[in-house]
């Protein structure tokens, strides 16, 4: 059996070294080595978005990472997304428009977000569809996703004016 | 059972309420946004060891044989188990909730016996140090088998000759068990009138048949379960079920024990939709348990979701339907093949009672056949079974308003289903809100909008959904601070432990957010039933009442203990107890003085309605067909939904938004795409094609409130029926921009575009 | 998933050298966004994955007068990222905008795609219409290979084991021209191509004639084709559907598709030609708004 490897990233702002075999994707490692459990995992080959983080600042899909690909990497989850007291205007924005249901698509949903508003503050409506339509929700029928990513590129472009 | 206090019924939530129909912050919310709500697949205990599962690669075959020795052999493997490890089921029968059920055809299904009946089939699981070891020692189980043809639709599986599933099974037709076996389980028969006059006395007769594919409720959490058979022999197990008691009743019969030997601790459920209410891993995880004396935890693969765990039947569909020239309904007649999967079970009972439910039929008959075929167990999906004959149904209804110039909506209103119509299977309806739906989607600002363009049309359907009561527990602790926590049994797939604390709170003057609501374990509250068949909001809701109504009266004797004055002199009303000479404490007061008084307050609360109130909504749907290549875009939608009473509105919306587009889906491009050996062709999420947020406009909904005269606060259930109408909607649409009825589910591009050629050559255009 | 090593060189040397000891039992990752489901479902088991993504060159992006470098694991979202690409090769572009979601576009790399060699890869028309050519690194030296030769069935290629797709060079693009890539999914994103086509023409400065051209089809035989017959027929004819529709049915005639869970004959046959029409539409209007820079 392959050995395992040190790997070493920084995680949520904060350096962390982990253990993993060669075969282990970023998402067990998550989920099984660091106990970042709010990753979910809803297909395993990149077709629903429940498990995306985001890596130096781009989305992902950590079920289509090797863990060690992740040596020297950013790496954001949504456990990093709120600050230390309060929430992140997107993750209030989820709950002020009741843009979840069973609330297992959107840990992904909300970091995809969080990637489109960094790098498009404001999206129209159809660029929100297309950025997101790598995120599969089965409860909602997205119309308060799209509200709530709507409504927080507004609430986030007051924080910053 | 609790009875209903008429009087505090509103006839719309608008005003009359403090809490219900507001919009609250959902209680598990925070949680949920910041990745900390724990679903069952992050368990996580100590010693446990992940588990993977053997599956048939064959749709239909007997095993002859079962070699588990050299993955018991490969170092870090722990324990392998096969059905041989399960307790003998043979001619055991059992009620779990959904009705009888026959037991040797659930464990065969939890771990195949001597046969498997379909690709995916579970055969056997092995627990390891790791899920990359379980994963190879699976592979290294040897199975010999004896390949047999596979029988994979309704039609087919109906023919004398056809290959059989089971050589045990028997049609029970019309409640005549057959003389040798059939791959038809039940022949169902529901008939009034005289149905040959009433076809006499129609103008038109329309008759047509109709197909619909095998599709999946696509929830995105997979199924899991994390079992921990003690050495004291309780069992604990941690998943995410729809069935926190119903859980623990089939894994014990499964297992041959007592129900109280089995505690269930749900755990956040990633959506279910009706799929996750049948017991799959639960068994084999605690024998993994009981083998190696640790936790074990299974969790299938998004392939296993497809292929082995409940989708909803595929189906054919006969319709005939009669209209006289005044453009009434004479008569209807329904023929329905659904398929149920590898063992009885499909939801034909249901489609044909809910075939013509939102019509006034005078003459009526239907028949519906129960199938087995070789695909996996067909389960509950949303109002499952109405969404097929919906389809069927709608759709005639449409071409008979085509054939008589009929407006379609004019045409539902007149033959709607009101208060006083029989049902073709008995029942006589309540108050109910059918041809409300219809007249706000007559009036609402998307009809009354012409739609321009080339190649789009225009589509409405209705559909129906009875919804169910059962039983429910709640319990309401008091604290001494005024604030209330709530225990309750259902699990909360959609932001019911928010529709439930409303209640409670709308009953005791307080705010939401003064209650605390937790779902527990089955140690620690009463029974209670699946959440499923739109009940949560409505039965559990009111099992919160009564706890409310507990506390109240509790209040009222603290109070007049305090007062010093008879309990007949108390009262209990906008938010605390009123006294004689004017005297008055608010909840909270009261709640603090309670405390300083006397034992604890704890309000108790279980129903056992039987009044769901029948659930109608209507869609209207605007289309552009791109005639080149079949391609249908959704341009606008609107549903409205009679829903009773709105508690928190935005769930409300956001469960007919999600209906239907989940019914949108089962519409244009869903299916279970087999090839000819019964292998689905398209088990993943890229080729299953469930909508993203791309395909879709914004979901416009209409919520009607006829308040549900079963039920305290008026509520009907919610969730199910708006899956029931897209489809038809859809191909009523798609009627109107291309001139080509769809008969066939999923109207996708290339059957859509084979009808559209298939004409262009017919009218000589090309 | 089945066990490798992993390895992470930082040269195309050390890459093929790696790839060399290993006789076959390797495989290369760069997005690994299809190799990685692949292991997992087992269709590869490698003894060591070589991940190229540290080797500077395979993540070029470099635009000269001589046309276009693109090193082979150089991610989508970088590709379409590019205004010089968007304008002057927008077919590849609109190809690697539409691979997978946001999440996807983060990782997979042309490169990646047409190694992974499916029919239906999206950026492979793309690549054919734009005249592209694989440098291919190994034991022996570099060789070049047009991509309308890379691919020699479903899941195989050219490539020999020792040897590494290092980039892939496009040349430059003249005045008055203009290429397009589209695909038809059932749904609007997150499909594999039903059906898959590119263009590229070149005008004459009226923007009336067809100077040349060259069509691509994906997902309608056992790999990605150059429509030859297509192509050549445009040259020197006028613009106008007398041309288009004499390409549609020298594309639908090559077109040698399969019915499976994605689409049937009788709609890939019909919708190559309607692809074909739709990008020499697309690719006619870029290259009259094209007057060359």
């Amino acid at each position: 059996m392959a050995k395992k490897r040190v790997v070493t990233t920084t995680i949520n702002g904060e350096q962390t070294e982990f253990l993993c075999q060669p075969r282990q994707t970023l998402l067990e490692a998550l989920r099984d080595v660091l106990n970042l459990t709010g990753t979910k995992e809803g297909c395993s080959n990149g077709n629903c978005g429940a498990c995306t983080i985001l890596m130096d600042g781009r989305p992902v899909d950590s079920c289509l990472v090797l863990a060690v690909e992740s040596e020297g990497a950013e790496l954001e989850t949504i456990e990093g997304v709120a600050p230390a007291e309060g929430l992140d205007p997107i993750q209030t924005a989820f709950l002020e428009n009741a843009a979840l249901q069973c609330g297992i698509c959107t840990p992904g949903f909300i970091m995809a977000a969080k990637a489109l508003l960094e790098s498009n503050p404001h999206p129209t409506e159809q660029e929100i569809r297309f950025y997101l339509a790598g995120n599969l929700c089965r409860c909602t029928g997205y119309d308060k996703i799209i509200r709530a990513v709507q409504d927080a590129a507004k609430s986030r472009e007051e924080v910053t004016v | 059972m609790a009875t209903v206090e008429k009087e505090q019924q509103a006839v719309s939530t608008n005003g009359h309420y403090k809490v219900i129909g507001t919009r609250p912050i959902r209680h598990d919310g925070v949680d949920k946004v910041t990745g900390r709500a724990r679903y069952g697949a992050d368990t996580r205990l100590t010693g446990m060891l992940p588990a993977a599962m053997l599956r048939s690669p064959h749709a239909h075959a007997n095993i002859k044989s079962i070699d588990t020795s050299k993955a018991e052999a490969l170092p870090g493997v722990r324990a392998v188990v096969t059905s041989a490890d399960l307790p003998d089921a043979t001619d055991r029968v059992a009620n779990l909730g959904e009705g009888t059920v026959n037991l040797k055809h659930l464990s065969d299904n939890v771990l195949a016996g001597d046969k498997v009946l379909y690709r995916g089939h579970a055969i056997a699981a092995v627990a390891a140090d790791n899920i990359h070891i379980a994963q190879e020692a699976v592979k290294l189980i040897q199975v010999e088998y004896e390949l047999l043809p596979p029988v994979l639709t309704a039609l087919e599986a109906m023919k004398p000759d056809a290959p059989l599933l089971h050589d045990d099974l028997r049609t029970d037709d019309l409640g005549e068990i057959a003389d040798t076996p059939s791959n038809v389980a039940t022949h169902i028969r529901f008939e009034k009138g005289d149905v040959e006059a009433g076809f006499a006395a129609a103008e038109v007769v329309v008759e047509r048949e109709f197909h619909t594919a095998t599709v999946h409720q696509g929830y995105i959490e997979p199924h899991n379960a994390t079992a921990l058979w003690n050495a004291d022999g309780h069992i604990t197990i941690w998943m995410s079920t729809q069935g926190t008691c119903t859980a623990p009743q089939q894994t014990a019969e499964l297992l041959d024990l007592p129900v109280s030997r089995v505690k269930v601790v749900p755990m956040e459920i990633g959506g279910g939709f009706g799929g996750k209410i049948s017991v799959y891993l639960p068994p084999v995880a605690a024998i993994l348990s009981k083998k190696t004396g640790r936790p074990v935890q299974l969790v299938m693969s998004r392939t296993d979701v497809f292929e082995a765990t409940g989708p909803t039947p595929g189906s054919a569909i006969r319709i005939k339907m009669g209209v006289d020239g005044q453009g009434r309904i004479t008569a209807a007649e329904a023929w329905l093949a659904y398929e149920a999967g590898a063992y009885p079970g499909s939801p034909v009972g249901a489609g044909a009672m809910c075939v013509f439910a939102c019509y006034d039929v005078p003459n009526g008959k239907v028949d519906g056949y129960d199938i087995v075929v070789n695909k996996p167990r067909t389960n509950a999906y949303r109002a499952p079974g109405a969404t097929n004959a919906a389809f069927a149904v709608e759709t005639v209804v449409d071409e008979i308003c085509e054939k008589l110039k009929l407006d379609p909506i004019e045409f539902r209103i007149n033959n709607g289903a009101k208060k006083g119509t029989r049902r073709i299977d008995g029942p006589v309806y309540p108050r109910i809100g059918m041809e409300e739906t219809m007249a706000a989607i007559r009036d609402c600002e998307h009809n009354r909008t012409p739609l321009e363009g080339k190649h789009r049309g225009r589509g409405v359907a209705t559909g129906f959904w009875f919804n169910i009561g059962l039983k429910s527990t709640a319990q309401a602790t008091v604290n001494p601070d005024g604030t209330v926590a709530l225990i309750e049994g259902s699990t909360d797939i959609g932001g019911t432990r928010a529709s439930i604390a409303m209640q409670l709170a709308e009953t005791l003057g307080i705010a939401a957010e003064d209650v605390v609501p937790t779902v527990v374990d089955t140690d620690s509250i009463g029974y209670t039933d699946v959440t499923g068949g739109s009940r949560v909001t409505f039965a559990t809701g009111w099992a919160a009442y009564l706890a409310a109504k507990d506390i109240q009266g509790q209040m009222i004797e603290r109070a007049a203990k305090i007062w010093d004055c008879d309990v007949t002199a108390v009262d209990y009303k906008d938010g605390g107890v009123v006294g004689p000479d004017g005297k008055r404490f608010s909840f909270k007061e009261i709640a603090a003085e309670a405390h300083k008084i006397g034992e604890p307050v704890i309000g108790r609360g279980s129903a056992d309605p039987q009044e769901p109130g029948g659930a109608f909504g209507t869609h209207l749907v605007d289309v552009e067909v791109d005639m080149d290549t079949g391609k249908v875009t959704i341009l606008r939608y609107t549903a409205a939904q009679d829903v009773g009473t709105a508690i928190h509105p935005a769930y409300v919306e956001g469960q007919i938004q999600g209906g239907a587009v989940q019914g949108i889906g089962w519409a244009l491009n869903e299916e279970y795409f087999y090839d000819d050996q019964g292998t689905m062709r398209n088990s993943t999420y890229l080729d299953y094609r469930m909508p993203t947020t791309y395909d879709l406009p914004m979901i416009d909904t209409i919520i009607v409130e006829v308040p549900n005269p079963g039920h305290p606060y008026g509520v009907r259930g919610v969730g199910e029926v708006p899956i029931v109408p897209p489809p038809a909607a859809l191909a009523n649409a798609i009627y109107q921009a291309t001139g080509v009825r769809m008969h066939e589910l999923p109207m996708s591009p290339p059957r859509l575009l084979h009808e559209i050629l298939k004409q262009r050559a017919s009218n000589g255009d090309q | 998933m089945h066990d490798f090593e992993y390895e992470a060189p930082t040269t195309v040397a050390d890459a093929v050298q790696l790839l060399a000891n290993h006789n076959g039992s390797a495989r290369i990752l760069a997005g690994g966004t299809d190799l990685i489901d692949q292991i997992r479902l087992g269709r590869f088991a490698p003894e060591v994955v070589v991940d190229v993504k540290k080797i500077a060159d395979l993540q070029a992006l470099e635009i000269s007068a001589d046309g276009l470098k693109l090193g082979a694991a150089t991610p989508c979202y970088r590709i379409y990222g590019d205004e010089a690409v968007c304008r002057d090769y927008s077919a590849l572009a609109d190809a690697t905008k539409i691979i997978g979601g946001a999440q996807i576009q983060s990782r997979a790399s042309v490169g990646g795609n047409l190694c992974n060699s499916g029919p239906a890869a999206d950026s492979t028309p793309a690549l054919i219409a734009l005249s592209a050519r694989a440098v291919i690194a190994g034991p022996g030296g570099t060789r070049e290979v047009p991509v309308e030769e890379f691919c020699t069935g479903p899941g195989k290629n050219v490539l020999q084991p020792g040897e590494l797709l290092t980039a892939l060079v496009m040349p430059a693009r003249p005045a008055h021209s203009g290429s397009h890539y589209l695909r038809f999914i059932p749904r609007n994103e997150m499909d594999i191509a039903v059906v898959g086509a590119g263009a590229s023409v070149v005008l004459d400065a009226a923007g009336e004639t067809f100077v040349s051209a060259r069509i691509a089809l994906g997902a309608v035989a056992a790999t990605p084709l150059y429509a030859k017959e297509a192509s050549e027929l445009l040259a020197g004819k006028p613009v106008g559907d007398e041309a288009i529709e004499a390409a549609m049915a020298a594309s639908r005639k090559i077109a040698v598709p399969i019915d499976d869970m994605r689409g049937t004959v009788e709609f890939r046959k019909h919708v190559t030609g309607v692809l074909t029409r739709r990008a020499l539409e697309k690719a006619i209007a870029r290259a009259r708004e094209n007057a060359g820079s």
